[in-house]
């Protein structure tokens, strides 16, 4: 922090690294942050709120993040998501026993390999709901 | 390293690679890397250590290779040749006998390689992203040795100039210009910023540029900030690219060691330092004020300008922004001047472009064409076509700022102007193909939520703007939508057009515009008759559909 | 400071170099049309209501962060101009749920003025009902989301003026929600001194004092320019 002309130029890296270290930004953690960068509290949540990466709620033990940017929408992504929605959960939610995340991203650089889904960090290429399905059926989800 | 040391150790390392029986270099960057090829370079180097071939073949990973379809790819250096769909069973003939695997071989006198020319790629698939001296004995940091002592900051502005290079972010703004704009700035703090954020939703060059040769990025960047006097330069990276930050952190500890990034780079007064600061998942933060507000720690949203960054950028001060590929091509324009990268391209539209092939095309991957192919050559020369029987409908340029380009305009040539005269634009690169199987109006509204959720929210115009779009065109698409419906959304067009702060509420209204232009009939099918040509929407009394 | 000549609408105007060509412009009885600018606060240039045609620019200017120059000319009223600032009007209202009838601040509202001054009688567009709440945690004030239209006046003035940094604003695009603190409510925020200077500079009837009944609201506008210029320049003129 000390190399930053202010301290709250660094909120963003301290935010990523907190994210790392505690998988999700709790209130407190979010307080303290912005304690120790002498910042307002408003203005904490609100950066933290703005990027889409950064999720103030705890994270399922699986993670989809399913690529909705215009290569895997042409190649059928819509379809993946929907799929797996209808087994597990809404995008942008976890189901109610922590077990799956379900998200979207925008374009995840990996458009050769469309439709394709980040699992558990992952890259899983040219999925389909079917694949996805048995996905599922494999971690033991109905 | 001094400047001696530098071709030294390029002479060096380049005769102990001659030496060796066999260089294979294996694509690990994300499209092989799916199809198993870390595996494959695993087995390739447990079979050099069995064979007893240590010190004689060596392995090593590259970044993208091109032809992400056959994958995963590998070149031999001992008969120089490439290997597609390769396995770890080809691994013990990969390291001796290449030749014997003549099935695998990929015919490298294929229109898709020999219609491209590789400048700002020429050395991804040839270098290992991770060893600097892989990059130096390709002619790494000569470019910035000749920046330093033979052209002095005025010189390598000029050859800028000359070169007729213009901003590969999307705009398209005159790199000289802005450079010059940014070298006349009075004050000694200034800034250079790579813009590495790459939001374009289909769209992977700039990854695999980082990922591929992180190093000719650094370089580009240092020579910038020598002509414009900068000393301390900050890379924006989509938080998305775990491997292209990884890398880029590697190069850059790399390049601090050998002197030449940090103080004193070779041996000079010259000094820059490079920071990453990692994007948190906002395509808005691309746009350059934005970017600057994220790297400022602050909610990424546009200011009105001017002042422009040259003026007042990062904590005020005058600050430098360009794309990856921008950087990317400075190197070889500076190594070999800038009369000979201008002797490439169109009259407006210098060197090459870097196009990302994906959607319904057979060979999806990453591509490098002189400006000025007509878009028919790459598509169908290169690109192979539309897989799949199904009849080539549009293709989509510049993302979700861009426009559909319907088959009539396949001899359009790749320039600035020549795609925004038929309503589309250049972009960063993203080419995506569409056939018969592609609705227009679920296209155009496909984009419009992207806008919407994209949205910073800091105007009206865009942020409640875009909601009435996305609104309109679902309805159009559910066959709810009328035909006052489409009148207000072309007035939301315009309004869009004119009045929205930054560049993404500006040009949001493009992919509505572009198919509005070509298919309108579409359209009209949609409202009138409730009916989805391509069979895709599911309209209201109406059965089929995919969703 | 050098004096400058332009003209607006037709209108020959001077000003002093650094102002604006809003500030200008109202000086001389050109009245533009505004929503997040309010003198006395750092203007953003966001709602895009005061855009102006500039001769020889392609692009409409933000009235509010133009500088003025010598020899501009400046039309403020066209029919593209007011074609497009009905529907940023229209858009507002399809955006949340302002239904004025019920509002503290009725007839007393800037997008009601702005409404009326554009001649907007319906909205062709569609409502979009958020689901939004009021907050009246806070013992004097409340915060109705339903009536926000995102101008940030709040958030400026806090943290400019009086130098809390309560407010500040959450999520992005139609998202987008003021906050106070963590997202607390109101009347729990620590950093809130309860000064009402948000309330005052507040547009419309977001923000409001507790305990008024529907119309019952005057906003003080002209505080904001006393206290800015007794702090700028020593002088205390109301
Ligand atoms: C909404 C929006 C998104 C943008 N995204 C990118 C991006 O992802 N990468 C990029 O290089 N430029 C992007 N730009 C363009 C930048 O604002 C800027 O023009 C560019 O980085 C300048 O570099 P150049 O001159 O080398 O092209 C974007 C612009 C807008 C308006
Ligand atoms: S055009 Fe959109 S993204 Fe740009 S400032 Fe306005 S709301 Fe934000
Ligand atoms: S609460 Fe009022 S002042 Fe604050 S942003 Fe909303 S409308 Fe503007
Ligand atoms: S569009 Fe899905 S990875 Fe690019
Ligand atoms: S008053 Fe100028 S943009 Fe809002």
């Amino acid at each position: 922090m000390s190399r930053h002309h202010y301290s709250g130029d660094a909120l963003i890296e301290v935010l990523h690294t907190a994210q790392e270290l505690y998988g999700f930004l709790s209130p407190g953690l979010l307080k303290s942050i912005a304690r120790k960068l002498r910042l307002p509290p408003s203005r904490v949540l609100g950066v933290a709120t703005f990027y889409h990466f950064f999720s103030l709620k705890p994270k399922g033990e699986h993670t989809f993040v399913v690529c909705l940017g215009t290569a895997c929408y042409v190649a059928g992504a819509p379809n993946v998501l929907t799929a797996l929605e209808h087994r597990s959960t809404k995008a942008g939610t976890t189901t109610a026993d922590g077990k799956v995340s379900v998200d979207g991203a925008r374009c995840i650089g990996s458009c050769g390999l469309a439709p394709a889904v980040i699992y558990n960090g992952r890259i899983l290429a040219r999925v389909t709901p079917e694949s996805i399905s048995k996905e599922l059926d494999r971690i033991g989800v109905e | 390293m001094t400047v001696e040391e530098l071709f030294d150790q390029q002479a060096a390392e380049v005769e102990r690679q001659n030496a060796l029986e066999n260089r294979i270099y294996c694509c690990t960057a994300a499209g092989c890397v799916s199809c198993g090829s870390e595996a494959v370079r695993k087995a390739i180097g447990e079979e050099i250590k069995s064979q007893g071939l240590t010190g004689k073949v060596e392995v090593c990973g590259t970044g993208c290779m091109g032809l992400c379809s056959k994958g995963p790819l590998v070149r031999t250096s001992k008969d120089d040749a490439l290997y597609g769909g390769v396995d770890v069973s080809n691994a013990a003939a990969l390291v001796s006998a290449p030749e014997t695997l003549a099935p695998l071989r990929i015919d490298t006198s294929a229109p898709f390689f020999i219609k491209q020319k590789k400048i700002v790629l020429g050395n991804s698939g040839r270098v290992d992203p991770e060893k600097i001296m892989d990059y130096i004995a390709a002619g790494g940091y000569q470019a910035l040795a000749r920046a330093c002592t033979e052209l002095g900051p005025a010189g390598t502005l000029d050859e800028v100039k000359k070169s007729g290079l213009r901003g590969r972010g999307g705009a398209g703004y005159p790199t000289g210009l802005k450079w010059e704009l940014v070298a006349r700035q009075p004050g000694d703090v200034k800034y250079v910023v790579c813009n590495a954020d790459e939001g374009d939703p289909g769209a992977f060059m700039d990854r695999s540029v980082l990922e591929g040769d992180p190093h000719r990025v650094l370089e580009g960047m240092a020579i910038a900030a020598y002509a414009v006097g900068a000393q301390q330069g900050y890379i924006y990276v989509r938080g998305e690219y775990a491997l292209a930050i990884q890398r880029l952190q590697l190069a850059i500890r790399q390049a601090e060691r050998e002197r030449l990034l940090g103080n004193r780079i070779l041996d000079s007064a010259f000094q820059f330092r490079v920071d990453l600061r990692i994007g948190a998942g906002a395509f808005v933060c691309g746009e350059e004020t934005a970017l600057l507000a994220s790297i400022e720690g602050r909610r990424g949203q546009p200011r009105p300008r001017p002042p422009y960054p040259p003026e007042a950028g990062l904590w005020g001060k005058p600050t430098l922004i360009n794309n990856v590929e921008t950087f990317a091509n400075i190197p070889p324009l500076i190594q070999n001047g800038g009369e000979w990268f201008a002797s490439t391209g169109t009259a407006t539209s210098k060197g090459t472009k870097v196009f990302a092939l994906a959607g319904k095309i057979a060979n999806t991957g990453l591509i490098e064409v002189p400006m000025g192919t007509p878009l028919r050559e790459i598509l169908f020369d290169i690109g192979g076509g539309v897989p799949g029987g199904l009849e080539f409908k549009a293709a989509q340029t510049g993302g979700p700022s861009g426009g559909c380009i319907p088959a009539e305009f396949l001899d359009t040539p790749v320039d600035y102007e020549s795609l925004a005269r038929i309503g589309s634009i250049m972009g960063s690169g993203g080419l995506i193909v569409m056939d018969s199987s592609s609705c227009m109006v679920d296209v155009a509204r496909f984009f419009m939520e992207f806008c919407m959720d994209e949205s910073c929210g800091k105007c009206i115009p865009c942020r409640a703007g875009t909601v009435q779009m996305h609104d309109i065109l679902l309805r159009m698409t559910k066959g709810e939508a009328s035909s006052r419906d489409m009148a207000i959304l072309e007035e939301l067009c315009t309004l869009l057009r004119e009045t929205s702060l930054c560049g993404l509420g500006q040009t949001a209204p493009n992919p509505v515009v572009s198919t509005l232009r070509y298919f309108r009939p579409e359209y009209e099918m949609h409202i009138r008759d409730h009916r989805c040509p391509a069979g895709l929407c599911e309209m209201k009394g109406n059965e089929g559909g995919a969703r | 400071m050098s004096v400058v000549t332009l003209e607006i609408d037709g209108k020959v105007c001077t000003g002093v170099s650094g102002e604006t060509v809003f500030d200008v412009a109202w000086n001389n009885g050109v009245k533009i049309p505004r929503l997040c600018h309010i003198g006395g606060l750092p203007n953003i240039g966001a709602c895009r209501l005061c855009l102006v045609e500039v001769e020889g620019q392609k692009k409409l200017l933000p009235a509010c962060i133009t500088p003025v120059q010598e020899g501009m000319v400046v039309r403020t009223w066209s029919e593209k101009l007011i074609a497009h600032r009905r529907l940023i009007v229209e858009l507002l209202f399809a955006e949340r749920n302002h239904v004025c009838s019920v509002c503290v601040v009725n007839r007393n509202c800037e997008l009601q003025d702005l409404a009326v001054e554009l001649g907007l009688d319906h909205i062709r567009l569609r409502y979009q009902f958020p689901k939004l709440v009021a907050d009246t945690s806070h013992e004097r004030f409340g915060l109705d989301h339903n009536r926000c239209v995102l101008c940030t006046r709040c958030v400026r003035v806090c943290d400019e003026v009086e130098g809390a940094h309560t407010w500040d604003v959450s999520r992005r695009g139609a998202l987008s929600q003021i906050i106070a603190d963590l997202g607390e409510p109101w009347g729990e925020s620590d950093t809130c001194t309860s000064c009402g200077k948000c309330v005052q500079v507040c547009p419309t009837g977001a923000l409001f004092e507790k305990g008024k009944a529907v119309s019952e609201m005057r906003k003080d506008r002209g505080f904001l320019k006393y206290i800015v210029t007794a702090r700028e320049k020593g002088q205390w003129i109301r």
